[in-house]
């Protein structure tokens, strides 16, 4: 799972200091294992570098010095990218699906991560069709079935929860369009 | 080819409406699976298109059959000619064995009862249970009798196959069985085949899927865009 693509989503919504990434991803992806502060600096100077992130200057609020960072619109471009990718349906992919659907509603509201789920679906269930098809094949061996079988099985829990989230996006969607 | 076709079929039971305007058209030999949450009128549908039910309003079509114009004799004799059913459980008749359960469309279609156990058998034995041509449903497993009742659903060799939620009642091993077996028979004889289904395992041995919502087809697959066209940005 991409740190520098989640701190990308969180600066979306406008300049933040480091401390205050972190503290907003680990509140954002609450299940996530929580992000070390120096991860987040180290990202963000790689971001820098990359030109997907700039300083927007130093607020003092009486304390130290702390540097705020803004998203650029190489890194606006480069986090739509993400957003928009489907990722390859494998076992355990479940973590990035959650990280992207939960930028997804952060950056673009219910709408991005529906429509980034549905795609996401449509990708899965052409997986499950292609494994399920190993297990039918009588030139399979059990050494296939039995792979096909791990794959398909996290497989069915990744739709499981696709299919719940797009139920939770659809609701949410009806609360602010009545 | 398409060879079953809904145009705009709504039903309501009383009040409560099932199917609000669904629109699906499945091809010759294909394995169409219809998903969608529990309620969501996956059955009712099913049942419209082999012509058991009658659609409210809308076109229900078998090739250039217009079967919601059809009195209920009519469709009754298309289904015991061209159309099998395949459902969750309870199909088999307790007082028969497995062979007389598998015999009986044939027998009701009028074929002299030697060939129509002879054929049973056969089919019995192409799904793997031959050696209870002579048991009653009761001393048999849940897989073992939706074994049987498949063989009888396609004992008369039917153009389409209407199962719904098939292996619902089985565990994930046996179901797994059963569906490879079906699978493997209907292509054979390019069966037609409406699976429904709530299970993603299962829809998974279809070629296509439909995901039913709400009594309507949601299009872009279970895409929930009856709740809005348009999008933020
Ligand atoms: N015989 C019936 N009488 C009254 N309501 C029914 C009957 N059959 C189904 N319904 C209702 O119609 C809707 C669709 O049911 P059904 O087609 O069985 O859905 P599914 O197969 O997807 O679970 C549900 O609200 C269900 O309660
Ligand atoms: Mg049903």
């Amino acid at each position: 799972m991409s740190t520098a693509h989640v701190l990308l989503g969180l600066l979306a919504g406008g300049p933040l200091h480091g401390y205050e990434l972190k503290r907003s991803h680990d509140q954002r992806l609450p299940l996530a294992k929580p992000v070390a502060f120096g991860q987040v600096y180290a990202t963000l100077g790689r971001l820098q570098r990359d030109g997907l992130v700039t300083t927007a200057g130093q607020g003092q609020d009486g304390g130290p010095e702390r540097t705020s960072f803004a998203i650029t619109d190489a890194g606006r471009a480069r986090l739509d990218g993400w957003l928009a990718e489907i990722e390859p349906p494998a076992p355990h992919v479940t973590s990035t699906l959650f990280a992207k659907v939960a930028v997804a509603v952060l950056v673009d509201g219910a709408e991005r991560a529906r429509d980034y789920l549905i795609a996401q679906r449509t990708a899965h269930m052409d997986r499950l069709r292609e494994l399920t098809s190993v297990k039918t094949d009588p030139a399979s061996t059990l050494g296939d079935v039995i792979a096909a079988d791990f794959a398909i099985l996290h497989l069915d829990a990744d739709l499981r929860w696709v299919t719940n989230t797009l139920e939770r996006v659809a609701d949410l969607h009806r609360e602010v369009h009545p | 080819m398409t060879i079953l076709r809904a145009r705009g079929v709504v039903k309501s039971y009383g009040p409560t409406p099932a199917l609000r305007g669904v629109t699906v058209d499945v091809a010759e030999g294909e394995i169409l699976a219809v998903t969608g949450p529990s309620g969501c009128g996956k059955s009712t549908l099913l049942h419209c298109l082999a012509g058991i039910l009658r659609p409210d309003a809308g076109e229900v079509s078998y090739g250039e059959h217009r079967l919601d114009t059809w009195s209920e004799r009519m469709r009754a004799r298309l289904r015991r000619t061209e159309f099998g059913v395949l459902f969750q459980f309870g199909q088999l008749v307790a007082e028969l064995t497995a062979a007389e359960n598998v015999a009986l469309p044939l027998l009701l279609a009028g074929t002299g009862r030697r060939e129509a156990r002879t054929a049973a058998v056969g089919w019995l034995d192409r799904l793997g249970v031959a050696e209870l041509a002579d048991t009653r449903p009761g001393e048999m497993s849940g897989g073992q009798q939706q074994r049987c009742a498949a063989a009888r659903a396609l004992v008369t060799e039917p153009r389409v196959l209407f199962a719904d939620e098939p292996t619902g009642a089985l565990d994930s091993r046996t179901s797994e069985q059963l569906l490879g077996e079906l699978v493997r028979v209907v292509r054979d004889q390019r069966t037609t085949v409406l699976l429904v289904t709530h299970d993603v395992q299962v829809a998974a041995y279809a070629d296509r899927e439909v995901a039913l919502r709400d009594g309507a087809v949601d299009a872009s697959g279970l895409g929930l865009t009856a709740v809005s066209g348009k999008h933020v940005r």
